[in-house]
């Protein structure tokens, strides 16, 4: 039987460095709800399908229950608990409230994350580019309609707002 | 669910893996992009006692354009290789089947390596593979040795790998300016295995059909290559491929294939759009190939 020896691993989320002691075997998803106390990100399906656990790694956006917390050590972690600043939604966040991007909200953290990866890869993305970009984040409440119509108008404040940056 | 106990080995270079891997060939696994195996070993298909991850490794994700060939080292991920413009340029039939390997989010952590090794016959790089052809690196503690694309794959999940082994690389041949491709797979959705799935590359010399390579994937236990509609086809002038030929192509193709039924679909389906896409497939790559020649 394998020995189960703990280890310290130090996580950098949000900014913030994070030291836990833990298995190797703990998924980053588990470490980052359970040690870290980072409760947004949220498991459903624990083997890569529908994506609720997305968070990104050095900028890229991944299932993080298919990454073990080890690994994770020395990138920077982006959760969903990083993207508002004081209280105040990020474009994003603020684009699924305006345009119903949510019913039950547990795909939400994922879909947020997956949505700032592909408009960092893409700022200007086609309906279609959306789909394809989103495909790998299910929404049990099929609320798909307003998630790629929340997209969009968060491309389009993302525009806005680089264009406003630039006149000033 | 979770996964089982293991020993987690961050490697610093391939001896170190190789000397972990040769300590317990068979309670340990290799770990590269992890995008199988974490979930395998998450639904506890996969146990191992010893992981040997090679992520950290230096210099292992190197993508290498040669003179007809591509290299790719085993931690080169996916997304890497697809927006790469080098490979584009060399192997456009890889690019285009990347967009089909699972989502952005797996693609991002995965790898073309990894996923030849893990050897599932619905998946699209061991079909990209077979066709282009080209060589694994193996590299055991007692040294290296290549393996070809043709002797790679032996069953569900099974290569010629053995447990000690390590595919440092794959070396891919990339096609020569006279040939074209084409990819295509049916799937109940964007992102999934292919129910089945067809990879063609043909090539034109003087006008008439000198090289052919088409392979199903998703309908037997490997990728497998069409040996009878590649022989009907090889000689054949580009302008005598008519809808009769293709029509005998994949009458061929089907009558390769024994696939079995499961809950995605039937095997007379799998057989039928078998012979469809091998007929798509030629049509295309002819297309393709007489555009640059």
């Amino acid at each position: 039987m394998a020995t189960n020896p703990k280890q310290v691993v130090t996580l950098t989320v949000n900014g913030e460095a994070h030291e836990v002691l833990i298995e190797g075997r703990r998924t980053l998803a588990d470490v980052l709800r359970e040690n870290v106390g980072l409760t947004g990100t949220k498991l459903g399906c624990e083997h890569g399908v529908c994506g609720a656990c997305t968070v990104l790694l050095d900028g890229s956006a991944v299932r993080s229950c298919l990454i073990f917390a080890v690994q994770a050590e020395g990138a920077e972690i982006a959760t969903v608990e990083g993207l508002a600043e004081d209280g105040k939604l990020d474009h994003v966040q603020q684009a699924f409230t305006d345009n119903h991007g949510l019913q039950c909200g547990f795909c939400t953290a994922g879909m947020l994350m997956s949505v700032h990866a592909l408009l960092a890869e893409n700022p200007d993305p086609t309906e279609d580019e959306i789909r394809v970009g989103l495909n790998g984040n299910l929404c049990r409440c099929t609320g798909y309609q307003n998630i790629v119509k929340s997209t969009a108008a968060a491309a389009a404040a993302g525009k806005a707002a680089r264009s406003s940056a630039q006149a000033s | 669910m979770k996964p089982p106990p293991f020993t987690h080995h961050a490697c610093r270079s391939v001896e170190e893996a190789l000397g972990l891997l040769d300590a317990d060939p068979d309670g340990s696994k290799v770990i590269s992009g992890g995008q199988s195996l974490v979930p395998m070993m998450n639904l506890r298909l996969a146990s191992p006692a010893h992981l040997v991850d090679l992520n950290p490794i230096p210099g292992l994700n190197g993508i290498d354009v040669g003179r007809g060939t591509l290299t790719l080292g085993a931690t080169a991920r996916q997304h890497a290789v697809e927006r790469s413009a080098d490979v584009t340029a060399a192997a456009p039939l890889l690019t285009a089947a990347l967009a089909h390997v699972g989502h952005p989010q797996i693609r991002n952590r995965g790898t073309v390596v990894g996923s030849i090794c893990h050897a599932d016959p619905a998946a699209e790089m061991p079909a990209v593979f077979l066709t282009l052809g080209g060589e694994v690196t193996a590299q055991s503690a007692a040294g290296t040795r290549s393996i070809a694309a043709e002797d790679f794959f032996d069953s569900y999940l099974t290569t010629a790998l053995e447990p000690n082994e390590i595919a440092t690389a794959v070396t891919f041949n990339t096609p020569n300016g006279s040939s074209g491709w084409h990819f295509e797979e049916v799937t109940r959705r964007h992102g999934d295995f292919a129910i089945i799935g067809v990879v063609a590359l043909l090539t034109l010399a003087d006008g008439r059909i000198s090289d052919a390579r088409l392979t199903i994937f998703g309908g037997a236990a490997t990728p497998v290559r069409l040996p009878a509609v590649e022989q009907l086809l090889v000689g054949v002038a580009a302008g005598d491929v008519d809808a009769d030929l293709l029509a005998q192509a994949a009458r061929e193709a089907s009558a390769a294939l024994r696939p079995g039924d499961d809950i995605h679909a039937s095997g007379d389906y799998r057989r039928h759009v078998a012979g469809v896409l091998t007929a798509r497939g030629i049509r295309t790559s002819l297309e393709r190939a007489s555009a640059r020649a």
